[in-house]
């Protein structure tokens, strides 16, 4: 048996493709629900409905969607770029950070300014993180994966650091959390009786500012061309060790952007479990999009439903909700099957 | 004479290219069969076949009439059969005796025969006259030293028959010799060779019997005493292409100059020693050498890729400070690279964001950073039609181009802008005789409208046929340019190997040991 | 008490040996693949499933060794995935290691949820018990150390001399190490390098998961969540910093267990002087370190990364 290449991939089975795959991931996970016990129909129809069955759980979906979005958009500009940024964990929190640093009384400045200078701190605060890496990488050459998972650990003890001893809330009775944003800080919820916030509304545009980059301007040519084959890149004249920084900068920023929007626009003020994983799942998200921007956003809500609906399936029966990490897991690893399939064909001899 | 290997009617399909088509071929004890056919003939999918790397779409392979199952190279070498790639297959961190011995014992034994194995190898190697050291790394060898260790491979596993695909492709016209004579020291013994060449001379000197592939077809079958150089050539290319040959002109102002230039080794790489070098306008001045003396820091140089350690780069006039490729393309340098899918083209992108690469930054490519489609598609499909790209359009992906098709790609990139010095590294290296003609006219197309030529080639008959002067590199160190008119290919061979031509004429066999050593 | 003190306490160096146990298992399962021209980054979950794989055979009712060969029979299949994506299918390795990494964890917790609805507090195992080797254990400082240990710290000594001689001295070591260097030069000796290369990613994954079965079955009586927590990344780094050979996998992984196990005391002797968040930032700082330093002079595997596939020639 191998696998040929083939010369011209049918367009219908490229888009097909995580559909299918999706549907695999479905199918493998029934056997772990069958294994509970329960029904594997009432577990999936409990699993959608608890995603989109209402106008709360829509909400609450899209919700989860905002920095998935984000998180993976930072993931598929730097795969890209085969720049592998595996720390969006960390960026985020770096950019929390900084929205914290900044939007808890230091600025006293009207909404219209502090919210984009909050944007933007948080942005630079994940964009220099993945500085490092990248720097390292290009000049050392020195493996970015290793390196920016532990960095994750590394920033993350630092924020456990700053909340139990500088940025400690004195008013937070014990708990290791910040001060909370000021009033002029907080994004504005855009749709009553929910959590859902104006960051959503951030996240699409950047999405589209993303599409807009990779498919119009030289930086996006850029950094397609250095990750496709970067020999070739620089053969041609393209300055690799920049894009390479450049790529990371925007990376690291729309990461860093996913943390300030979570701490301005859903809770309030930053604790220890301001993410469960986001810069993780932003890999998934990135990857059942194929890295496209405009990709990321609908499987950065198709992953938030799998959350969200996992959550209110795991109340209602008896199954462990980390069944939806095993959902997620498994769609990527059926993507990246379907992907090689559509692109080549298997033949036996 | 009995057949100890037949090909019976192999037919091998690649999507829809037809690389194998009906193939059918006896070999017979103690015969020298040489396969001929220009690059894209066929030959070494024919070859792969036989070995195992590939399975026949159709026809089936006998070995001393038992049939060999078809894609398993264990068989084949279980069989008799032994190959010398074309690029050899060595494990350059690994010893001598590692990789010769890598599979010849049983896998799960629990200890290795390695005392055995070297005295084996020792004495091989003596028998046959090809002297190697057997705890050697691989990587400090020379080419010529690496083709030994393949051959001995191939011996050591007591092969019967012996594939050689393009062996003289990287050696010295001395080497060359050396290697006929070890293959008729192994036919005498009983060996029967399938030699592979597009070289008509070579196949003239050793061979019994030539068949030759044309499109993946037997076009043609004759003993070699019957054969001379005009029946194999049409009968090899199907048609008389000519290659263009070079007019007498007055070279010009120089282009580049590249003074006192040293080099310090990179990871795996040689130092460039002392390289002085002028091209002027209108003359093409040609480098030659074994691969891996030099050529790939020489080209990266003058390709804006590195940066000498010290000496002086003058590109028209001025001396280079902070090289880059982009500069250099500014600069009016047009580049041909060695290696067309790794470094020339971006395979995966289209044809239309390759032919743009280079200008990338520049009007009216884009503006602002901004790319502009409209224009970049009209420059392109004015390219594709002036340098006859055959492609399906401008947003075809260009990894699906055929080699020759790639490389008029490369030289519309580079030549459209009528630079004043071209780079051609290795221009014609795979191509088919029509694609060979159509690079060599470009490049003397070129150095007619004023432009200098800097060829990096292997081949000393493309050499010698463009060039008005050439050089030798050998170890990092450019030798004094030499008229093309009036230097041989045997003295560019001893220079190759790193001897004076005048004054050393005899001792062929030890000079890569002595090159080795240096 | 300074830190040569501390140098000369058996509490120290049992504590050197024991934090890098799990890392010696890991940094080898990972020299392995990486020797064949495989990056396993699944190691990080491989790590948590073996943990819990191991933990649960013994909760259910199994003995310790039944447990490890369980873990080590999880941990091969896990490898058998890997290599069927980014060997057999060529996919990118850096990609479908990160997916078999949230796979494999996602799945542990899945299972330990699901055999366990209830429990709150983590329910314990009896663990392997610390074994004094006889004579050696009554040597001062190093006996009741190093020589009174628990078996899965010997079995890991043990396992960085087999595998030395296996990768160095033995015709399948030759093949392995072949395929990792340039596996054209396997094929056309008739050996089938996607066969070399799966092996290698199978053995190698069954040590990592091994070595994710020491923190539960050796180390600590229980599984928590989390609790590998990043010890397979700090492993990948390792491979780095020892240059591929086994010797320096071991003396890598001691090396770095002993500044770990040096922290520790440090820290409770410096008392609030420094956040503790600091001292526990120091593996993974060092981490970095090493493969910053060690990235000069690092030769990688020629072939690490590259996928082989048959008829993909020139």
């Amino acid at each position: 048996m191998r696998l040929e290449l083939r010369e011209a991939p049918p367009i219908w089975l490229a888009g097909l493709a995580p559909v299918l795959a999706v549907g695999a991931a479905l199918l493998l996970c029934a056997g772990l629900i069958v294994w509970t016990g329960e029904s594997v129909l009432e577990a999936y129809a409990l699993l959608v409905k608890g995603a989109v069955g209402s106008r709360f759980a829509l909400a609450e979906t899209l919700t989860r969607a905002t920095p998935l979005i984000l998180t993976g958009l930072a993931a598929a500009v730097a795969f890209r770029a085969k720049l592998w940024n595996i720390g969006g964990e960390g960026q985020l929190y770096m950019g929390a950070l900084a929205a914290t640093w900044l939007g808890t009384g230091a600025l006293d400045l009207p909404p219209l300014l502090l919210i984009p200078v909050l944007l933007i701190a948080g942005a630079l605060a994940g964009g220099s993180v993945l500085i490092v890496p990248a720097l390292i990488k290009n000049k050392l050459k020195v493996d970015e994966v290793v390196t920016t998972l532990l960095l994750n650990f590394i920033i993350l003890l630092f924020v456990n650091y700053l909340l139990e001893g500088p940025l400690k809330d004195p008013m937070s009775l014990g708990w290791p959390q910040a001060a909370p944003i000021v009033d002029e800080g907080l994004l504005p919820k855009i749709l009553e009786k929910s959590r859902l916030h104006l960051g959503l509304i951030i996240a699409l545009l950047a999405a589209l500012a993303i599409w807009l980059v990779m498919r119009f301007t030289v930086w996006g040519f850029e950094i397609k061309a250095v990750g496709l084959n970067a020999r070739g890149a620089a053969f041609a004249g393209i300055n690799v060790n920049a894009t390479i920084i450049r790529t990371a900068l925007i990376s690291g920023g729309l990461a860093g952007i996913a943390g300030v929007g979570e701490v301005i626009g859903l809770k309030g003020y930053l604790t220890l479990d301001l993410s469960p994983g986001f810069g993780y799942t932003g890999i998934a998200v990135a990857m059942l999009a194929q890295l496209h921007p405009i990709g990321v956003v609908v499987s950065a809500f198709f992953l938030a439903g799998i959350y969200v609906g996992a959550d209110s399936m795991g109340r209602a029966v008896n199954i462990p909700t980390y069944l939806a990490d095993v959902l997620v897991a498994s769609s990527v690893l059926c993507v990246l099957v379907s992907v090689m399939l559509v692109r080549f064909r298997i033949r036996r001899g | 004479m009995s057949a100890v290997l037949r090909l019976e009617k192999i037919t091998k399909r690649f999507g829809s290219l037809v690389a194998n088509d009906g193939v059918s071929l006896s070999l017979a004890r103690g015969e020298v069969l040489a396969l001929l056919g220009e690059n894209g003939a066929g030959k070494t999918t024919l070859m792969n076949i036989l070995f195992g790397h590939y399975v026949a779409d159709e026809g089936h392979v006998e070995v001393e009439g038992k049939a060999l199952p078809p894609g398993a190279p264990h068989a084949a070498i279980a069989a008799g059969i032994g190959m010398v790639h074309q690029h050899f297959t060595l494990a350059d961190n690994l010893t001598v005796l590692d990789n010769v011995v890598l599979g010849t014992e049983s896998l799960w034994r629990p200890w290795q025969g390695r005392a055995a194995a070297r005295s084996r190898l020792t004495s091989m190697s003596s028998e046959f006259g090809l002297t190697l050291d057997p705890d050697a790394l691989v990587g400090d060898l020379s080419v010529g030293e690496r083709q030994r260790v393949e051959i001995l491979k191939a011996l050591y596993r007591d092969a019967r028959i012996l594939i050689m695909d393009e062996p003289t492709a990287v050696l010295t016209p001395q080497e060359a010799e050396s290697l006929f004579d070890t293959l008729r020291k192994l036919v005498e013994r009983g060996l029967s060779i399938i030699f592979i060449s597009h070289k008509l001379n070579e196949i003239l000197a050793i061979s019994d019997r030539v068949m030759v592939l044309r499109r993946g077809k037997i076009v043609h079958e004759m003993p070699t005493e019957s054969a001379d150089r005009h029946i194999l050539a049409e009968a090899m290319v199907g048609r008389a292409v000519t290659r263009p040959k070079a007019d007498p002109m007055e070279p010009g102002r120089p282009v580049l100059s590249m003074k006192d230039i040293s080099l310090r080794p990179s990871a795996g790489g040689v130092a460039l020693v002392n390289v002085n070098l002028e091209v002027r306008a209108h003359e093409v001045v040609g480098i030659a050498g074994v691969s891996g003396n030099g050529q790939v820091q020489l080209a990266e140089l003058i390709s804006g890729l590195s940066r000498p350690d010290s000496g002086t780069l003058t590109l028209f006039g001025e001396t280079l400070e902070q090289p880059s490729p982009a500069k250099v393309v500014g600069l009016g340098v047009g580049r041909i690279p060695e290696d067309r899918h790794a470094e020339g083209v971006i395979g995966e992108m289209s044809i239309w964001e390759n032919m743009i690469s280079e200008d990338l930054r520049a009007r009216p490519i884009s503006n602002r950073g901004l790319i502009d489609h409209g224009a970049a598609r009209a420059r392109t499909e004015d390219q594709i039609a002036r340098f006859d790209v055959r492609c399906p359009g401008p947003n075809a992906e260009t990894r699906l181009l055929s080699g020759g098709n790639m490389q008029k790609l490369i030289l519309a990139r580079a030549l459209s802008r009528e630079p004043g010095l071209v780079l051609a590294n290795q221009p014609a290296r795979g191509l088919d005789e029509g694609a060979i003609a159509y690079v060599h006219g470009q490049l003397l197309a070129a150095r007619e409208r004023g432009a200098g030529v800097l060829l990096i080639t292997e081949d000393l008959e493309e050499l010698l046929a463009l060039s008005d002067r050439v050089a030798v590199i050998y170890h990092g160190r450019l030798s004094a340019s030499l008229d093309a008119k009036t230097v041989t290919p045997r003295e560019l061979g001893l220079m190759m190997a790193g001897h004076d031509p005048n004054e050393d004429t005899s001792g062929t066999q030890g000079s890569e040991n002595g090159g080795a050593a240096a | 008490m300074d830190i040569l003190e501390i140098l000369l306490t058996t509490g120290f160096w049992a504590a050197t040996l024991r934090i890098a146990t799990p890392l010696i298992f890991g940094t080898l399962g990972e020299l392995i693949c990486e020797r064949a021209g495989v990056l396993n980054l699944g190691i990080e979950g491989i790590m948590t499933m073996g943990a819990m794989a191991g933990w649960m055979w013994v909760y259910q009712g199994g003995d310790l060794w039944g447990g490890l060969a369980f873990a080590a029979f999880i941990g091969m299949l896990f490898g058998l995935l890997h290599s069927s994506f980014t060997v057999y299918l060529g996919l990118s390795q850096h990609v479908t290691g990160i997916g078999i990494t949230l796979l494999a964890s996602s799945l542990s917790y899945f299972v330990f949820r699901m055999l366990l609805p209830d429990a709150t507090t983590p329910p314990k195992i009896e663990p392997f018990q610390p074994y004094a080797i006889p004579i050696l254990s009554d040597l001062p400082l190093l006996g009741p150390s190093v020589f009174t240990q628990t078996p899965m710290t010997y079995l890991a000594l043990i396992c960085v001399a087999v595998i030395w001689y296996g990768l160095y001295r033995t015709p399948v070591g030759l093949a392995v190490r072949m395929a990792g260097e340039n596996p054209l030069a396997v094929e056309a000796q008739g050996i089938d390098v996607l066969a070399i290369r799966t092996g290698a990613v199978m053995v190698g994954s069954a040590l990592m998961s091994v070595g994710g079965a020491f923190l539960t079955m050796s180390a600590f009586d229980a599984f928590y969540f989390g609790m590998v927590n990043g010890r397979g990344w700090i492993c990948v780094a390792l491979v780095i910093f020892a240059s591929w050979r086994p010797g320096k996998a071991l003396l890598g992984a001691l090396l770095f267990a002993g500044i770990d196990a040096l922290q520790v005391r440090v820290q409770q002797v410096s008392g609030a002087a420094i956040p503790y968040q600091f001292f526990l930032m120091a593996p993974y700082v060092l981490s970095i370190l090493a493969m910053v330093i060690m990235a000069r002079r690092a030769a990688y595997p020629k072939a690490l990364l590259v996928p082989f596939r048959r008829g993909d020639r020139a």
